[in-house]
């Protein structure tokens, strides 16, 4: 019997490698029952699940809204496009009206760093960050890991590259940290503007270091991971680098590149995927099992989380 | 009335005193001092014994947010008076970013009106140098300056059009009065937060790069070299700005520059997961090698003076998203201890320097009179207990907001008694209404 050594989620490194490891295989049983005609569990029944969400993400709102109904947690959604403060409330207020409302569970989603902090600091509920500004994406990072897991059977001596804007990334945050963490050998390759100004502190203390280049091929041909991240597009007028075609040229996956790595190597992305930017084509289609995988994964591993930090315990109950 | 000043140590580098001694006032003058060991008295008036207590021309902070008007929620001249009373201060210089904005003569004249009537604290005031702040075209800062500003700044921005800044310092040359600049490159540092660097990466804040002042500094160093036009950097935040102010002062050219107390004492390294937004300042706090370089600057006295760059805000501003959150913390009512605790008590800095980066180039900067300790001068003075320990509390300030740094701060030393013309603003620790 175990269960997480921490109250809220914010960041990866909230965890140790045996919390990492209790929710990854936690995830893993979820996952067989997601894979059932009824996939439904009352583990969770009559328990209140809060998705606090500040900044539009349909896709990681809709996977924490199935795995809280998996498990049959009411799911509330709270969601508002704009920030709080445009409304008058801040999140302080907000987050006092959250706990009054006595709900068991909240995940916010918002684009400043440091807000899931303020919601441990004014509510009772345990608190998951779902995406907090550039800062963290905890969950992201976890069901990378459990992808990378169940694909080579552990993370120990991976060596990942991660391609794309790790400046602006809040899943290179908690990424980098969990393979650092876990003894995987992280590379960062992107263009030096896309690079952040001290990559070193991204790893974790006491993990393996993390390398930085600018060269893809270079490195390509010792991946087993190539985990490419999405270009957001709506920062290009910040002109990181000139263009598209020329970031997609310098830095994407194609069907000539894919022939550089090694035959066991996988092709990597959080989603959605820019087709032709990041992965041409033809590297969607070869990889896209793998990136529907890293979909349904998340669904498993929220519902792990959620059910963990709920207390629930490894042998299936839930205190 | 008379009022006789027993047992005191007087520090004035100015005149070259350093000794235990008696000091009368009357009529807001230095009407007596005591020789060595020899004892005064009055035959009528108070007497105060500052026994144990040092004693110095009073202290000038040359760039404060006073608030007042349009942000009295925040401060105001009143409870900016008593602040600085309690910080030890005895002249303040209110920064013009107010509401409505200090740029005409009679915003000026308003501000010293309403000042006199506030508090006992000298309220100096600076107009802008561009029109509503905006970095456009020219405040009437000859309007300004014959009602009584003593310095002009855009301070909270700086001057983006480098063609503007040229005119405006060929402009105020004419004056005597200095510019004093904020200096930030606004391509540069767009909406950074926190000092460009391991922080900002690891906390996912944009950052706020030391290159965005320092080109600025080198900017404006070189418009004072083709103006002449006496240069006061604002706040300044690193190793390679304060380098090239020392190479400024090499050439001989009028450039001086301050530091807060929050850049000398405090790091980008204080900033944590829990976001902590007093942390929150305009420069950022910077790295330690900064943090070191800039004490001994300013104890070598690269760095002129200290200034606190005191920005109050209300607590439901700060209490928001780091990224959200305004910018600054409030730093009257903390210098003076910061200064005695991590450096004269450390023996980094001899309390002779401290009264010359506190009290006298403030005020060779701003060209106002000098304040000495010698008959004859006008009795602004601060009475410093430096053996008083005490422990900075939300609750501990005169400034109507509490958004300090430094809350939870263990110092030592502190103002006991201060005198502006005279008066006291501040009696054992408690100000005079
Ligand atoms: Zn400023």
């Amino acid at each position: 019997m175990s269960s997480l050594s921490t109250q809220h989620v914010l960041a990866l490194h909230d965890l140790n490698v045996s919390d990492i490891n209790l929710i990854l295989d936690t995830a893993r049983s979820f996952k067989e029952i997601n894979e059932r005609p009824i996939k439904k569990l009352p583990t969770l029944r009559g328990r209140t699940i809060v998705n606090f969400f500040l900044e539009p993400s349909t896709r990681t709102r809709v996977s924490f809204e199935i795995a809280a109904k998996r498990l049959s947690a009411d799911g509330i959604n709270f969601s508002s496009s704009g920030s709080a403060t445009s409304k008058g409330e801040s999140l302080i207020d907000t987050a006092k009206t959250l706990d009054a409302m006595n709900c068991d569970l909240v995940i916010i989603r918002h684009k400043y760093a440091g807000s899931p902090y303020i919601l441990t600091q004014n509510m009772r509920a345990p608190v998951i960050n779902g995406g907090d500004g550039k800062h963290q994406h905890p969950t992201q990072a976890l069901l990378d890991l459990y992808t990378m897991r169940e694909h080579f059977g552990s993370i120990e001596g991976l060596k990942v590259g991660i391609v794309g804007d790790i400046a602006h990334s809040r899943v290179c945050g908690s990424l980098i940290e969990g393979l650092s963490m876990l003894g995987a050998q992280v590379t960062l390759i992107a263009p030096p503007t896309l690079l952040p100004v001290a990559p070193e502190v991204l790893g974790y203390p006491g993990g393996t270091p993390v390398t930085c280049t600018s060269d893809l091929e270079s490195v390509l041909p010792e991946l087993d991971v190539a985990y490419m991240l999405r270009i957001q597009l709506e920062r290009i007028e910040k002109a990181p680098f000139p263009s598209l075609r020329e970031y997609a040229r310098l830095f994407g996956i194609n069907t000539k590149r894919m022939a550089m790595m090694k035959p066991d190597a996988i092709i990597m992305h959080p989603g959605p995927v820019n087709r032709g930017v990041e992965l041409s084509s033809e590297a969607v289609d070869t990889a896209k099992n793998l990136l529907l995988y890293q979909v349904n994964a998340g669904v498993a591993v929220r519902m792990a989380l959620m059910y963990l930090l709920l207390g629930g315990d490894a042998d299936g109950t839930v205190s | 009335m008379a009022l006789l000043l027993k047992g005191g140590r007087l520090i004035d580098p100015a005149c070259k005193l350093d000794r235990v001694t008696d000091i009368v006032i009357r009529d807001g003058k230095i009407v007596e001092l005591g020789a060595k060991g020899k004892k005064l008295s009055i035959p009528k008036g108070t007497e105060i014994d500052c026994t144990g207590c040092i004693i110095t021309p009073g202290l000038v902070d040359m760039h404060v947010h006073l608030r007042d008007p349009g942000y009295e929620y925040k401060e105001d001249l009143a409870s900016g008076g008593a602040a600085a009373a309690k910080g030890g201060f005895t002249a303040v210089l209110g920064m013009p970013n107010t509401k409505p904005i200090i740029d005409t003569g009679s915003r000026v004249r308003a501000v010293n009106e309403k000042a006199r009537e506030a508090t006992r604290t000298k309220i100096l005031v600076s107009g802008s140098l561009t029109s509503g702040l905006k970095g456009e075209a020219l405040s009437e800062m000859g309007d300004m300056h014959a009602a009584g500003a003593v310095a002009f700044t855009d301070d909270g921005r700086g001057v983006q059009d480098n063609s503007l800044m040229l005119r405006a310092m060929e402009y105020v040359k004419q004056f005597g009065a200095p510019v004093l600049t904020h200096c930030q490159d606004e391509e540069l540092v767009a909406d950074g937060v926190v000092n460009e660097g391991a922080v900002s990466t690891r906390l996912g804040l944009a950052g706020w790069p030391a290159l965005g002042e320092e080109l600025e500094i080198a900017r404006d160093i070189a418009l004072c070299e083709l103006t002449g036009c006496p240069l006061h950097i604002q706040h300044i935040s690193t190793k390679r700005g304060v380098e090239l102010v020392a190479s400024a002062k090499e050439k001989g050219l009028p450039v001086t520059c301050e530091v807060t107390p929050h850049h000398l004492f405090l790091s980008e390294e204080n900033l944590d997961e829990t976001y902590n937004t007093n942390f929150k300042m305009n420069p950022p706090l910077r790295t330690e090698a900064d943090r070191n370089f800039l004490v001994d600057a300013l104890v070598k006295g690269t760095i002129d003076c200290v200034a606190t760059d005191h920005a109050p805000h209300a607590r439901h501003e700060k209490s928001l998203e780091f990224e959200l959150a305004p910018f600054g913390t409030t730093g009257l009512e903390t210098a003076l201890s910061l200064m005695v605790t991590h450096l004269v008590d450390k023996d980094l800095l001899d309390w002779d320097v401290l009264v010359e980066r506190m009290a006298h180039a403030p005020r060779r900067i701003l060209a106002l009179e000098a304040a000495k300790l010698k008959v004859g001068a006008t009795a602004d003075l601060t009475v410093i207990d430096p053996e008083i320990i005490w422990t900075v509390t939300p609750d501990c300030f005169e400034s109507k907001s509490n958004n300090s740094a430094f809350i939870g701060a263990e110092l030592k030393g502190r103002a006991r008694h201060v005198f502006v013309d005279g008066y006291a603003t501040l009696e054992n620790g408690k100000v005079v209404a």
